[in-house]
């Protein structure tokens, strides 16, 4: 299984083992990630999955759609590596994916 | 002041679970006054997801958020429902007894209800507009920092700053140009959501010299005492700018939060309304907590559940609103008492 890390605001780190087919958002929430809050279950609704995917990700990851991206327009500190993490799925090519989750979800 | 509105029910939330409680509570000849802080009915359907579609409404192998929302209105519509958009409620006074409960209903905008029965179908609470995690934005709120204007004499001749991409950020800078001083938008990206009308019109002014966009982010807040003078913006290029303004008004959606329900003297538990399953009645007799605000053993936060609470609910508000009559069963197939309601027969 794919391994991801999140890094959260005040430095903890955690890596964990990814289910293939859920999406980042899904894993960070089974694993009581703290930092993503996730209101809408994944939707692209509500913006409150916000991550900063590692600089050496950012291209590695198929683009955010037009949905994502006018979703992100809601979220606070919107960063070159900032995506919805319940639009990134979890595929064996993303092992050892980093995020970052932000400070406040807004 | 307007006058007092006297009612059988007072509906606090017109989501799809308040719109239905409409439907049934009708079809027992309780009339209802449905209160909603947004400006249309169908709470998270219509505000959240109206593109998306729904695939476990009984009987709809699929129908969009908005699409049930226009269904149900159209279900609902036999009944006469009345609706007060744009108000939330804040207070609910009881003024009856146990027995004969009545409810004094007073919402933000001063209109007072009374209600021999409240349904509190007020979902995740009340839409509200996202606050921007700005350090100290809460001392210029209200003061220099506006989510929505009521007067827009009150913004002739300011700098104002539009923070956003989506209609309101758009709807307000073409409403407001005229009268500002000047009008800075500022977007994190050079791609707006909004209706491709309002973004041309928007693209005019800034062509005419008319109105400035900045690309980036308002990243801090400057002046004393609530009044604001500079906004700090980071753009594109990751340098920081002082934009000089008087009024800022940020657009990043719409959140719910439970708002006033807490004040109104019924039972919460985290934010929720516990209530038994066989009625759906709060502690407090009269007031009953439908949809995802409420919470008992096993409860899903799901439409379906909702539809099938303001069912059992209504038979016990029956009870208060005509304490003479007796319930029977009947069906919408086949009894005509029924259908007459409903206008078929
Ligand atoms: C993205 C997304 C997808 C979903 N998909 C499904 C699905 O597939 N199937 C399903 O069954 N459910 C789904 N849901 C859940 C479903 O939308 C909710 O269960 C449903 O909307 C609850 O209805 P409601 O009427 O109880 O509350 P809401 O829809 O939350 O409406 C409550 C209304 O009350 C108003 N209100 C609250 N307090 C006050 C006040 N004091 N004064 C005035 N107005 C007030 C609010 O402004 C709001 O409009 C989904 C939810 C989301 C966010
Ligand atoms: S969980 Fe709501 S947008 Fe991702």
């Amino acid at each position: 299984m794919p391994n991801i890390t999140f890094n959260d605001s005040t430095g903890k780190s955690q890596t964990i083992d990814a289910e293939i087919g859920s999406t980042v958002m899904e894993t960070a929430i089974r694993n009581n990630i703290p930092g993503i809050d996730a209101e809408c279950g994944g939707a692209c609704a509500c913006a409150t999955c916000h991550v900063y995917v590692d600089d050496a990700w950012i291209a590695k990851l198929p683009k955010p759609e037009q949905m994502e991206e006018d979703m992100l327009d809601f979220a606070y500190d919107v960063r070159p590596g900032s995506r919805l993490s319940c639009q990134i799925k979890v595929t064996a090519d993303l092992d050892g994916l980093v995020v970052s989750t932000p400070e406040k979800q807004g | 002041m307007s006058e007092v509105i006297k009612t059988d029910a007072v509906i606090v939330g017109a989501g799809p679970v308040g719109l239905f409680a409409v439907f049934e509570l009708g079809l027992l000849d309780i009339k209802c006054h449905l209160i909603d802080i947004l400006g249309k009915p169908g709470g998270q359907c219509a505000e959240l997801y109206p593109e998306k579609p729904i695939y476990d409404i009984p009987g709809f192998p699929m129908v969009t958020g908005q699409g049930l929302v226009d269904n149900l209105m159209q279900q609902i519509e036999p009944f006469g429902p009345q609706f007060h958009f744009n108000e939330m409620v804040e207070s609910v006074e009881p003024i009856g007894t146990p027995e004969a409960p009545l409810f004094r209903i007073t919402t933000d905008a001063g209109q007072v209800f009374e209600a021999k029965v409240l349904i509190i179908a007020a979902g995740g609470g009340s839409f509200q507009p996202k606050k921007p995690p700005i350090a100290g934005i809460d001392d210029y709120e209200g003061k220099s920092i506006h989510y929505a204007v009521r007067k827009m004499e009150a913004m002739r001749g300011k700098r104002i700053l539009i923070v956003g991409g989506g209609d309101s950020a758009l709807d307000w800078t073409l409403n407001l140009q005229p009268v500002a001083e000047r009008i800075i938008l500022v977007h994190r990206r050079d791609d707006f959501r909004a209706a491709p009308h309002s973004v041309n019109g928007m693209r005019d002014l800034v062509a005419a010299g008319k109105m400035d966009l900045m690309i980036g982010q308002v990243m801090g807040l400057k002046g004393a005492d609530g009044v604001l003078t500079h906004a700090v913006v980071r753009g594109a290029d990751n340098v920081t700018h002082d934009v000089a303004a008087d009024v800022m008004m940020p657009f990043f959606g719409l959140t719910m939060k439970l708002g006033p329900i807490a004040q109104w003297g019924i039972h919460l538990n985290e934010n929720l309304i516990p209530v038994g399953t066989e009625t759906f009645e709060t502690n407090v007799p009269g007031i009953f907590a439908v949809g995802d605000i409420n919470t008992y053993p096993g409860k899903l936060k799901l439409i379906l559940s909702g539809f099938h609470e303001v069912a059992l609910a209504a038979q016990k508000a029956h009870r208060y609103v005509y304490p003479d009559k007796k319930l029977t069963f009947q069906y919408t197939t086949s009894s005509t008492n029924l259908q007459k309601k409903l206008g078929v027969a």
